[in-house]
């Protein structure tokens, strides 16, 4: 029981990590049909910023943050303009290679500055250890669920009620009758961007104060697919809760089964799904059809 | 009945009759087709104005042209709407912004969401709240939302939407989506309202209603109404002028009866088998 709590907390905490992550990569295929490769990147670009804000500068973590949080968001629009925007009409694939190429530069911006070897970090959220019906659990995982559930709401929150989140379900549905509503699409394409490398910015700063910061960290991105898989590619509530079921089956996995195991377990899954739904991926229109 | 709109559903700052939208020698061309040739139109504030023509006559495109999804290649349109407004080379969202709003031939609703969302994001220019009063909802935020929520029930209220408000608009059937999507267009808070076969595919007793709604609007709120329609009883009967195009060219303009007994358009446009329809006696609701 002890052990199961202990599981459960932590697939929880990576589950609400991935999901957070995992919510950017919908948000840009939502709104721009854009499957971006390097939101592995911006999880671990956001990561850096923490660890350079609080360790390099000794800023407050809250700070730091915030600092970390505007970054995001000046490189997500900087890249939607100068990246993204050249390539509308172009073939899908194309767009595809962009972002796979901009995820290889952006990793290799993050060693050029802060070099390959992993870095530990001091935790700035309190890790003391805490117990929950028997289970010890850092308090940092807690913070983490909570810091993630808040901002998942808060995003959902945007979407439903906000001007910025309903004109962004608007382009995500209808191009041409959002421009006819007096929307601008390109607009809300740098807002997408922004937002996605936003909340992987969070998650990059919830894992980096787990387990410290490394290049390893953009394998986040990777993992980030089978979520979106199991939860659709275009589908906001989707992302968490198959962010939530894939965190957690790794944990139970790792825990009762074996380590290494709950690293393919993902994947395994991937592809379970993919035979069941073989147009999984790059379906879009066939699922449209139905 | 008895309807009252909390704000003013109509935006345009002209006086009725006065000149709204001017079309200039307008040329359209894709590639070697050319889909206008020289139109000219004058459309005054307050006025029913049907456009008509045969299949391929180039209605839609003068209709995109106007709300920008198109740019044609010669000729301007000028918008008259707290001063003059070149809308040539302006984008669509740009256009809807100085109040011209449109509905489609083929729906282009937003199909994943609410009634009550496609509502609010055809609105969605008249919503000031910015990021962070969004986020921290209540507060100015929520006044705002308030008074934003009685403008969209009152077209709910007009369209007589209120049992399908919440519905997601994929699930609803098509006559009652295309009465959504003059809802959207609505609530844009529209100067013109351009619409494109509203009523195209719906049987008699929509169509009625589709008329009355619009001819409410019009009559009851002074919105400008230009309508693309092949249901010629429909156009003949609310329309206050009628235009004709023909493989891209105005062939005729004027009031329902001139152009019904014009001989140009029942050769060129209608052809024997319609001239039978068109001598049909209309009467003015």
């Amino acid at each position: 029981m002890e052990l199961f709590l202990q599981l459960t907390l932590t697939g929880l905490t990576n589950g609400a990590i991935l999901a957070l992550a995992a919510l950017g990569f919908v948000l840009i295929y939502k709104a721009s049909d854009v499957i971006n490769f390097a939101q592995g990147e911006f999880l671990l670009i956001g990561a850096y910023l923490i660890y350079a804000m609080v360790v390099q500068f000794g800023l407050h973590w809250t700070l730091g943050m915030v600092i970390t949080l505007l970054i995001a968001i000046l490189l997500g629009v900087l890249i939607e303009r100068l990246i993204l925007r050249p390539m509308i009409g172009e073939p899908l694939i194309s767009v595809i290679m962009v972002t796979i190429g901009l995820s290889s530069l952006l990793r290799a911006v993050v060693s050029t500055i802060w070099g390959n070897l992993p870095q530990a970090f001091p935790s700035f959220i309190p890790t003391q250890a805490v117990q929950i019906l028997g289970a010890k659990v850092g308090a940092d995982r807690l913070w983490a669920i909570g810091i993630a559930m808040l901002m998942l709401l808060v995003f959902n929150l945007f979407f439903s009620k906000s001007k910025e989140g309903i004109a962004m379900r608007a382009v995500a549905d209808d191009q041409t009758a959002a421009l006819s509503m007096g929307i601008s699409v390109s607009h809300i394409f740098a807002w997408a961007w922004a937002l996605a490398a936003v909340s992987a910015a969070i998650a990059g700063a919830l894992v980096a104060n787990i387990v410290g910061v490394g290049p390893e960290l953009s394998n986040f991105g990777l993992r980030v697919f089978p979520v979106v898989i199991l939860g659709g590619l275009d589908s906001i509530p989707g992302a968490i809760i198959g962010g939530i079921i894939i965190g957690l089956l790794e944990a139970y996995t790792g825990g009762y089964i074996g380590q290494g195991l709950n690293q393919v377990l993902p994947f395994i899954i991937l592809i379970l799904i993919l035979m069941i739904r073989p147009y999984g991926l790059f379906g879009k229109e066939i699922i449209e059809r139905v | 009945m008895q309807r009252g709109f909390s704000s003013q559903l109509n935006s345009s700052s002209l006086r009725p009759g006065e000149l709204q939208l001017s079309v200039e020698h307008l040329q359209l061309n894709f590639g070697g087709v050319t889909a206008l040739l020289g139109v000219d139109l004058q459309i005054r504030q307050g006025e029913i104005f049907a456009i008509i023509g045969p299949n391929g006559a180039g209605k839609t495109s003068l209709l995109n042209c106007i709300s920008g999804l198109y740019h044609p290649q010669r000729g301007r349109i000028l918008f008259y709407h707290n001063g003059e407004h070149d809308l040539t080379h302006l984008r669509p969202h740009q256009i809807a912004r100085l109040g011209v709003a449109r509905t489609f031939q083929n729906i282009e609703l937003f199909r994943h969401m609410t009634v009550l969302d496609n509502l609010l994001a055809g609105a969605h220019i008249h919503m000031k709240s910015n990021l962070l009063a969004s986020l921290i909802y209540w507060g100015m935020a929520q006044r705002e939302q308030i008074q934003f929520r009685r403008f969209i029930e009152d077209i709910i209220e007009l369209l007589e939407i209120q049992a399908i408000r919440n519905k997601v608009v994929a699930t609803l059937p098509y006559g009652l989506q295309k009465r959504v999507e003059l809802g959207r267009a609505l609530a844009l808070r529209p100067a013109i309202l351009l619409l494109d076969e509203p009523m195209a595919g719906m049987n008699t007793e929509e169509k009625e209603d589709m008329a009355r709604f619009i001819l409410d609007v019009n009559e009851e709120y002074g919105v400008t109404i230009v309508l693309i329609e092949h249901d010629m009883g429909v156009v003949m009967d609310i329309s206050d002028r009628v235009a004709v195009l023909n493989f891209g060219q105005k062939i005729a303009e004027g009031t329902p009866d001139e152009v019904r007994n014009n001989p140009l358009v029942i050769e060129a446009y209608l052809g024997e088998e319609h001239a039978a329809l068109l001598s049909r006696p209309f009467s003015k609701s």
